[in-house]
């Protein structure tokens, strides 16, 4: 690597275009949300900005408090499920035959790649009430019934008399698995990286010293690959607590989140200053995700030497 | 070289159980560290990946349901492409999609190299800085972006109502901003690989920069290049969030157009149009893997 100053008509020449792409179209409007949301509203597009922090003292009440509790809530419980369904998947892939690797991990880069909005979209024909979930859950139901009527014990209706399709659509339970379904792939591809770089001699001599598998999992492997874990509960959560069109499509009437709250003040609602303050106070929440992020990896860089 | 390092003692790490003939390998007993081959993990791994692709293969197959509500299989048809073909404004979000998508994905691969040479190349003061900076679109909440492109367009007076691919551009803007940073982390994967002594002995043959960025530097680069270029076009074939917040009543496009589709009512059509998008973006994510896929150099293990 060379200092800038050897040669720097390169230097100018590589750096200028994207820093100037960057700089006006990625911090400037940035920088212009952050001057508005100290500002207020003065009729339809006008904004004065008078450098009040109304709009954040309104972001505090507790009606908002309570949709950001809300927000925070349900992309912790999404990114929790995401992790434990994530790590084994991950941990199979880093397992498995090398031949067999390259296409499992594509198997789970695909839905990755296709589009989020489109995949939520096709949780609404699994979730609602003649969708494939009840379906299963019908046939189900059949089956066991017909086990039960066999049994003789036909006549006590056990299983009720009738299916009745549940609920899972238009409430907080489907923008859960929403969140899970659309993130998913964030929390295995980190995961995988870790685990495939474990060094496997550790596992061996936890088996040889006499502990089980899951003492082996619970004391050297998951330890060891607590970065990636880490790394997949940022990546998981940061989307989902901005997400507002999982709510839209899959959340009832309770189902708000920051996300939609946002996107109400910028469209519908047409307040710009109080939606600034509440899409800043979220990108500080972001930061504070990355910063403890980094704050942990570094202690644990730490123990380690 | 490089590609030995990448792989530790990979083909090593299995103990000679791994070696007997593929003929008997089930007789072989499951060895400590064999966990693919036990069968809770395989049950999970299936059915993980049944839930994930369950949703959109019945997507995919509804939208060839040969009826108005796609519930219950009806027959096989290809009408819903043709209706979804026929309609005008779906066509035309598509074309949008698709314009967006070209000038998006040219503009940021260019930016991202650049960007990607002048991290590996140079060192500068506040570099660790100014790498932060590049992955700040990565890493904000969409949106946030969203609403920030949209609060500039405005204040700006970005000009509105302009004939038909120049209304397009503040989208396409928003789009090269969020996709370059990426074409760049994938572009210096790749120049990590790279052996800094082609390029000195490209000088030392003398060659000006721009040779040497051409003929030695660029050709080593090209499957990082192209792989950047598919994602970014995948990346803006696919956004919807920050589309949703810079598009108008005139510059709709396919995601933002479906959205709409699916709050209205859910029809095949939906599906159709859908299935098109998946497959354009499988294709060129598939790609985009396969280059990136460092070329094995030959059984490094010998196993």
């Amino acid at each position: 690597m060379e200092s800038w100053r050897q040669n720097r008509v390169v230097f100018w020449v590589l750096g200028i275009p994207p820093t100037l792409w960057l700089a006006l179209f990625f911090v400037i409007p940035l920088g212009i949300v952050w001057f508005i949301s100290f500002g207020e509203k003065r009729g339809l597009i006008d904004i004065a900005i008078t450098g009040t922090l109304d709009n954040y003292a309104r972001a505090l009440q507790p009606l908002y408090l309570q949709i950001f509790w809300k927000s925070i809530w349900m992309a912790g419980a999404a990114t929790l499920i995401c992790l434990v369904v994530g790590y084994p998947v991950a941990f199979a892939i880093a397992f498995a035959p090398e031949r067999w690797k390259i296409w499992l991990m594509l198997a789970v880069i695909l839905p990755f790649w296709i589009n989020i909005l489109i995949r939520t979209y096709a949780l609404i024909a699994v979730f609602r009430t003649r969708g494939f979930a009840n379906f299963t859950l019908e046939w189900l139901w059949e089956k066991g019934d017909w086990v039960l009527a066999t049994a003789g014990l036909g006549e006590y209706h056990l299983l009720g008399e009738r299916f009745v399709p549940l609920n899972m659509l238009y409430n907080n339970y489907a923008v859960s698995m929403g969140i899970v379904y659309a993130f998913l792939p964030f929390m295995i591809l980190p995961l995988y990286a870790n685990i495939e770089k474990l060094d496997r001699s550790y596992m061996e001599a936890s088996f040889d010293l006499g502990a089980g598998h899951w003492r082996t999992f619970t004391s050297v492997v998951f330890p060891l690959t607590w970065h990636g874990a880490l790394s997949g509960i940022i990546i998981v959560f940061i989307p989902a607590l901005g997400a507002f069109f999982i709510p839209e499509l899959l959340g009832g009437t309770d189902s708000q989140l920051i996300g939609n709250v946002i996107e109400r003040q910028f469209k519908s609602a047409n307040d710009w200053p109080f939606g600034g303050a509440l899409s800043f106070l979220l990108m500080y929440a972001t930061f504070g995700a990355l910063a403890l992020r980094a704050v942990l990896v570094g202690r644990g860089k730490a123990l380690e030497v | 070289m490089a590609n030995l390092q990448a792989h530790p003692a990979g083909g090593e790490r299995r103990l000679p159980t791994g070696r007997a003939g593929r003929v008997d390998r089930r007789r072989v007993p499951i060895g400590p560290l064999e966990y693919c081959r036990r069968w809770w993990l395989q049950l999970i791994v299936g059915t993980t990946f049944l839930l994930l692709y369950a949703p959109i293969a019945t997507l995919v197959a509804f939208s060839f349901n040969d009826s108005r509500r796609n519930i219950v299989w009806r027959g096989f048809t290809f009408d819903y492409y043709v209706k979804a073909w026929n309609n005008q404004s779906l066509f035309d979000a598509f074309v949008n999609s698709l314009t967006i998508a070209v000038v998006s994905t040219v503009v940021s691969t260019i930016l991202g190299v650049l960007a990607a040479l002048l991290l590996w190349r140079f060192r500068f003061p506040g570099k660790a800085v100014y790498e932060g900076f590049t992955a700040l679109p990565i890493v904000i909440p969409e949106i946030c972006m969203g609403v920030a492109m949209m609060a500039f367009f405005a204040r700006v007076g970005w000009p509105t109502g302009l004939p038909w691919p120049l209304n397009l551009s503040n989208i396409t803007i928003s789009h090269i901003a969020f996709s370059f940073p990426f074409v760049a982390v994938i572009v210096r994967g790749r120049l990590i690989g790279f052996n800094r002594e082609f390029e000195d002995a490209s000088k030392d043959l003398g060659a000006s920069e721009w040779q040497t960025l051409r003929h030695v530097v660029l050709p080593y680069l090209r499957p990082g290049v192209v792989a950047g270029a598919l994602i970014a076009f995948t990346l803006s074939l696919d956004d919807f969030v920050i589309t949703f917040f810079t598009s108008g009543p005139d510059t709709i496009t396919l995601p933002v157009k479906i959205f709409s589709m699916v709050r209205f009512s859910v029809t095949p059509e939906v599906n159709a149009a859908s299935t098109v998008l998946i497959i354009i973006t499988v294709i060129a994510t598939v790609a985009a893997t396969r280059l990136q896929v460092p070329t094995r150099p030959d059984n490094p293990g010998g196993g």
